[in-house]
C-alpha cells in the first residue's frame, strides 16, 4: 500500500467538519484582541512549569512504534499500574485498566501482534459527546480526562468509548497516590500521566518503554514542527486505531 | 396564688436538676482535659499555616475547591492550598505511630467535622493520610495485577 492511499485512509473525515468551528473560535479570540488591546486575555505562553495553565498551543501526542514492542513485554502497564497506584482485586472483568496489551491476529494469514491501547486522547472524544455533567472533558492541550469531582458513575463513555479505555472504581479504595485520585463510583482512564506533563516529565509508560522495554514509545507535542514526534509522523505512515471514526486520537501506531 | 407560687417553685427545681449535672458529664465527654464542648484539635508542624487560623477556620474550604478547579481543569499545580499539603502539615500519628486515615475518629479533619456535623465526601477519592512513609511497591501490588487481561480481535 503506497503511503499517500494510507494517508488518505487515516484522514477519513466524518460528516461534520470540527475545523470550521475552531477557525470560528479563532476569528472571536482574533476580534476580542483587536477591541481590547492591550489586555491580555489568554496567557499565549506553552504549559511548561507546575504553576502554568495548559494552553491549545500544545497537543500532546504519542507514536508507538510496534516494529519494537514485544509481544511478551508489559512494562508499560506494570509502570502505569504502579505511578497510579491501580490495584487488582482478583476480578479481571471489572479491575481498573488505563492502559492494556491488546492480541489482534490477522485469521487469513495468522500474524498476530501486541500491541498497547489506552485511551487515545481523541481530538474529538465521543465520551465528552456523552457526559451529561460534563465530567468528562478534553484539557486545552489535548488530554481527555475526567473530573471526577463532577462524574456522577452513569458509565455512558464507558459505552461510547469504542477504545474501551474507561474503566468503572467498584471498589472502596484506601492510601491512593496523592497525584492519582479515584474513588468508588467514578469512571477513569489514562491521564496520559498529566501530573508529569505538568511538570515537564513523561509518562510514566514511556518513561518504562524507554527504559526496560524496547524503547516503542514516543510522546510529545503534535503541534510543534521541531518536536521529534512531528518530524517522525511526518516523515513515515502511521496509523490510528479506528481512523474511519473521525476521532482523531493523539496516539498513533507504527508497523500496525 | 399558691398554685402559682407552687408552679414555679417546681420550675426552678426541674431547670436546676437537668442543668448542673448533666452539665458536667457533657463537658467530661467532650474535651477532659480542659473541661470544654470543644473539639480537640491536634496542632500541625511548622510555625504557621497558609493563612491565619479565624480564616482558615471559616474558608479552608473554599481554598480547597477553588485549587482543585484550576488543577484539575487547568493543570495548575501550585501546591500552596493543596489538599496533599494540608495533610503533610496536620497528620496525626496513630499508636503505631504512623498516620491515622480517616477512619480514625483522631483524624485532624474529622475532630472538627465530626463536632460540627458536616459529612465530607474528600477522601473517597482522596488518600486521607501523606503519602511518605507508609507506602511501599509491595502494599501496591497487592492482590492481582491489573491489565494483563488479553483481548482477541482480528486486524
Amino acid at each position: 500500500m503506497s503511503s499517500k492511499v494510507e494517508d488518505k485512509k487515516m484522514t477519513g473525515k466524518p460528516d461534520f467538519d470540527p475545523t470550521r468551528r475552531s477557525f470560528l473560535a479563532a476569528m472571536a479570540t482574533a476580534a476580542g484582541v483587536t477591541l481590547a488591546p492591550g489586555v491580555v486575555l489568554y496567557g499565549i505562553s506553552k504549559s511548561s512549569s507546575a504553576n502554568a495553565a495548559a494552553t491549545s498551543d500544545v497537543r500532546w501526542g504519542m507514536l508507538i512504534d510496534l516494529g519494537r514492542c514485544d509481544n511478551g513485554c508489559d512494562d508499560c502497564v506494570s509502570a502505569c499500574a504502579k505511578e497510579n497506584g491501580l490495584r487488582g482485586f482478583g476480578r479481571p472483568e471489572t479491575d481498573a485498566q488505563w492502559i492494556r496489551k491488546v492480541d489482534i491476529k490477522n485469521p487469513e494469514t495468522g500474524y498476530s501482534k501486541s500491541l498497547p491501547v489506552m485511551c487515545q486522547h481523541c481530538e474529538n472524544p465521543p465520551c465528552v459527546d456523552v457526559c451529561p455533567t460534563g465530567a468528562s472533558f478534553k484539557r486545552a492541550d489535548g488530554i481527555v480526562l475526567v473530573n471526577k469531582h463532577t462524574c456522577i458513575g452513569c458509565r455512558y463513555c464507558m459505552m461510547a468509548c469504542p477504545y474501551k479505555a474507561r474503566s468503572f472504581v467498584h471498589e472502596t479504595l484506601e492510601d491512593q497516590k496523592p497525584h492519582a485520585p479515584r474513588g468508588k463510583g467514578t469512571v477513569e482512564s489514562c491521564t496520559l500521566c498529566v501530573h508529569r506533563i505538568d511538570s515537564d516529565r513523561q509518562p510514566a509508560c514511556v518513561e518504562a518503554c524507554s527504559d526496560t522495554g524496547g524503547g516503542a514509545m514516543l510522546f510529545g507535542d503534535l503541534n510543534d514542527p521541531e518536536s521529534e514526534i512531528s518530524k517522525r509522523v511526518a516523515s513515515y505512515a502511521s496509523q490510528q486505531i479506528r481512523a474511519d471514526l473521525g476521532l482523531n486520537p493523539g496516539v498513533r501506531y507504527r508497523n500496525l | 396564688m399558691n398554685l402559682r407560687l407552687i408552679c414555679i417553685a417546681m420550675l426552678a427545681v426541674t431547670l436546676v436538676s437537668i442543668g448542673s449535672p448533666g452539665a458536667v458529664v457533657y463537658a467530661e465527654e467532650g474535651n477532659a482535659a480542659n473541661n470544654t464542648l470543644l473539639p480537640v484539635i491536634p496542632m500541625g508542624q511548622g510555625d504557621a499555616c497558609v493563612k491565619d487560623t479565624d480564616f482558615m477556620r471559616r474558608n479552608h474550604m473554599e481554598l480547597l475547591k477553588h485549587q482543585r478547579d484550576e488543577t484539575v481543569l487547568d493543570g495548575v499545580r501550585s501546591e500552596q492550598y493543596s489538599l496533599k499539603e494540608c495533610l503533610d502539615c496536620h497528620a496525626v500519628a496513630g499508636s503505631d505511630a504512623k498516620p491515622v486515615t480517616f477512619t480514625d475518629s483522631s483524624h485532624f479533619c474529622r475532630s472538627c467535622h465530626d463536632y460540627a456535623a458536616v459529612s465530607i465526601d474528600c477522601f473517597q477519592c482522596h488518600a486521607s493520610r501523606p503519602e511518605s512513609g507508609i507506602l511501599t511497591d509491595d502494599h501496591q501490588f497487592s492482590g492481582v495485577f491489573p491489565g494483563t487481561a488479553q483481548v482477541n480481535g482480528s486486524e
